[in-house]
């Protein structure tokens, strides 16, 4: 089966109808061939459950670790299963500021996941469109366009970001800008393979014979078709970006004290940490890995199921 | 070949030429110089007078240029926190680099080769299985987790290791390192390892595949119908065979061990380019900030140059392409 094949699956999407007539509709056997793994099924809950606990963190968790007047300093550095002053347990304890674990650590996931997830977004977007034009209009075009992504990925992505953030400097926005720096390049080259493929194809023939406009073709034909490997890269990607602002965090490079992320809180603790008060930044890291393994074993059954060439 | 390594070398120097306009322009468009080159706790006549001396005052083609000149003298500006020329503050914590990422990298292979190698050998069994869920550990786990971890497990709770530093150094063919001292050793042994799990499961997953690639070959059954070994067949012609991919690809690597020895750096407290770095741009210490982004752009052009030429001297498939494009 065909890249094409796939594309007329997703249009079909579109057609609500037509899919809830039919008995096997390509979503049905999409989700099927996914959760065959048991192991994509447990990932796929797990992340499902994260980014539940993650926008649900204000109302399921004890204290807003960030509203001074409910954090008791007397409370710093409890070991996990401490009694509170107010009553409740701290279930995994309290960090070098008082604050509950479990709280501190959902809302970080909050901030880290949204960071993640908004620059996956523009990435995805800038580099599609780069992809697409490269491969729509050639020559010095496309060639200019593809260097530059040649050039960039040529550097390690912690280096760019890292480079970044010394002209820029800190705050929510710089890590942003950081995040899509360094992965819009990937987005353009896998979009710019798949669209080249694409483009021999007959359907963009007819579509020039119809007299449609580049902007049509490019949008309307081409982009559904170049979805499935776009989609694959981007949940591997958002795995990556969410890796590197921890990472960047956690230097203290990223984000600023006022947006702890997961990174930010595993740094706080890490001064803890030799004098074997181990759990303020162990959890958070516990998190953060559950997170990136769920995202990635996610992105590789994915993998597997878009590719048309590994259908059985 | 010459003339393929000469195109090479003008690609690089345009490339050189490219990443100083853009270090060079991102830094005046998005900053302001003059907080970059003067020290901002200077009074105001200090600041105008430093201005003019610096040349800020000009146009912007004609600063470029005066920074080039600088650069090309090794003139990159002086530390604010160390008062000594940035580039020597750089160039002295660059040993140290180097030497975390080759331990790391010897690390990666005296350790991956023989894990991917028992893996492809037999596919089906437990450790095999354990093995490759742990190199996709090695993959996901974020370095400096992992760090945190060892730290936590080496360090505190068993004391086997320390956890900070470098350890003593020793002088031996001129090198001065801390992998000739028993203490060093015990030093370099954390970092390394945190910064080599990447890149061992690259080992082991490259590895694993080409053994179990070579396996279904000819030759490995000519040998084996020949009545040789299996430790021969093994040691011998399979591990030849899949050897060469592997120390390409890792060579390869060596850029990514240095730009990730940045994390390592920090958590081990390893006095090297990578704190620097984060230490420069903690404490503002913005000339050292640009020679050091100079000095890592000026480095991995340099590897990028010297992993294409040696590629190309290992698989002339690449020669034949360059040739005919």
């Amino acid at each position: 089966m065909s890249v094409l094949d796939t594309g007329t699956r997703i249009e079909a999407d579109r057609a609500p109808a037509a899919a809830a007539a039919a008995e096997e509709t390509p979503l049905r056997r999409l989700a099927a061939d996914f959760f065959e793994s048991r192991v994509a099924a447990a990932a796929f809950a797990l992340l499902c459950v994260i980014i539940a606990l993650a926008l649900l963190a204000p109302a399921i968790v004890p204290q807003n670790p960030y509203n001074l007047a409910e954090v008791d300093v007397l409370d710093s550095r409890l070991p996990p299963g401490s009694r509170a002053m107010a009553g409740y347990t701290y279930w995994l304890g309290t960090d070098g500021a008082g604050r509950d674990l479990v709280s501190a650590m959902l809302y970080g996931l909050r901030i880290s996941l949204a960071v993640g997830v908004v620059s996956c977004l523009i990435a995805t977007v800038i580099g599609a469109a780069v992809g697409l034009v490269a491969a729509y209009a050639g020559g010095r075009v496309e060639s200019l366009l593809m260097r530059l992504v040649d050039l960039q990925l040529s550097f390690p992505a912690i280096l760019i970001a890292l480079m970044l953030i010394a002209i820029l400097g800190k705050g929510v926005d710089k890590i942003i800008i950081a995040l899509v720096t360094v992965q819009w390049a990937y987005y353009a080259r896998t979009v710019r393979g798949t669209a080249l493929a694409e483009m021999n194809k007959e359907y963009v023939e007819a579509a020039r014979c119809l007299g449609f406009g580049h902007a049509r073709i490019l949008f309307r034909q081409i982009l559904p078709n170049v979805l499935p490997p776009l989609i694959v890269v981007a949940t591997v990607q958002a795995a990556h970006a969410v890796a590197l602002e921890a990472t960047l965090s956690f230097l203290g490079v990223g984000l600023p004290r006022t947006e702890p992320s997961l990174g930010l809180l595993i740094a706080n603790g890490f001064e803890y940490m030799l004098s074997g008060k181990y759990w303020i930044s162990f959890f958070p890291g516990v998190v953060l890995l559950a997170t990136i393994m769920a995202i990635n074993l996610v992105g590789d059954q994915l993998r597997d199921v878009l590719n048309p060439r590994l259908r059985r | 070949m010459a003339a393929y390594i000469l195109r090479r070398l003008v690609q690089t120097a345009v490339l050189v030429a490219v990443m100083s306009v853009i270090v060079f322009f991102g830094i005046h468009v998005v900053g302001d110089p003059v907080w970059l080159l003067v020290n901002p706790q200077m009074d105001q006549r200090d600041i105008e007078a430093a201005i003019r001396a610096l040349g800020l005052d000009r146009p912007i083609w004609e600063q470029y240029l005066y920074f080039i000149a600088g650069a090309l003298e090794g003139d990159l500006g002086r530390s604010f926190i160390f008062g000594e020329p940035a580039l020597r503050v750089i160039l002295e914590r660059m040993p140290a680099t180097l030497e975390l990422a080759f331990a790391a990298l010897a690390m990666a292979i005296v350790l991956g080769l023989p894990l991917g190698l028992y893996a492809g050998l037999r596919p089906d069994s437990w450790a095999s299985r354990t093995i490759m869920a742990g190199s996709i550990l090695g993959f996901s786990l974020p370095t400096f987790w992992v760090g945190l971890m060892l730290i936590m497990v080496f360090a505190v709770m068993l004391g086997w290791l320390p956890s900070t530093g470098r350890g003593a150094t020793a002088t031996w063919l001129g090198i001065t390192s801390s992998l000739f001292t028993l203490d060093g050793l015990r030093h370099v042994l954390l970092p390394a390892f945190n910064l080599a799990l990447l890149k061992m499961s690259l080992v082991i997953r490259l590895t694993r595949a080409g053994a179990r690639e070579a396996l279904q070959q000819d030759y490995i059954k000519f040998a084996r119908a020949k009545g040789l070994a299996e430790r021969r067949v093994v040691g011998v012609h399979l591990l030849k065979n899949i050897l060469i991919p592997v120390v390409t690809v890792v060579g390869l690597e060596f850029g990514n061990l240095v730009a990730f020895s940045v994390v390592t750096e920090t958590i081990f407290a390893w006095p090297g380019m990578g704190k620097l770095l984060i230490d420069a741009i903690q404490s503002l210490d913005r000339p050292v900030i640009v020679a050091h982004l100079i000095v890592i752009v000026m480095m991995f052009v340099l590897i990028n140059f010297v992993v294409d030429v040696v590629y190309t001297v290992l698989d002339p498939r690449v020669r034949i392409g360059a040739r005919a494009a």
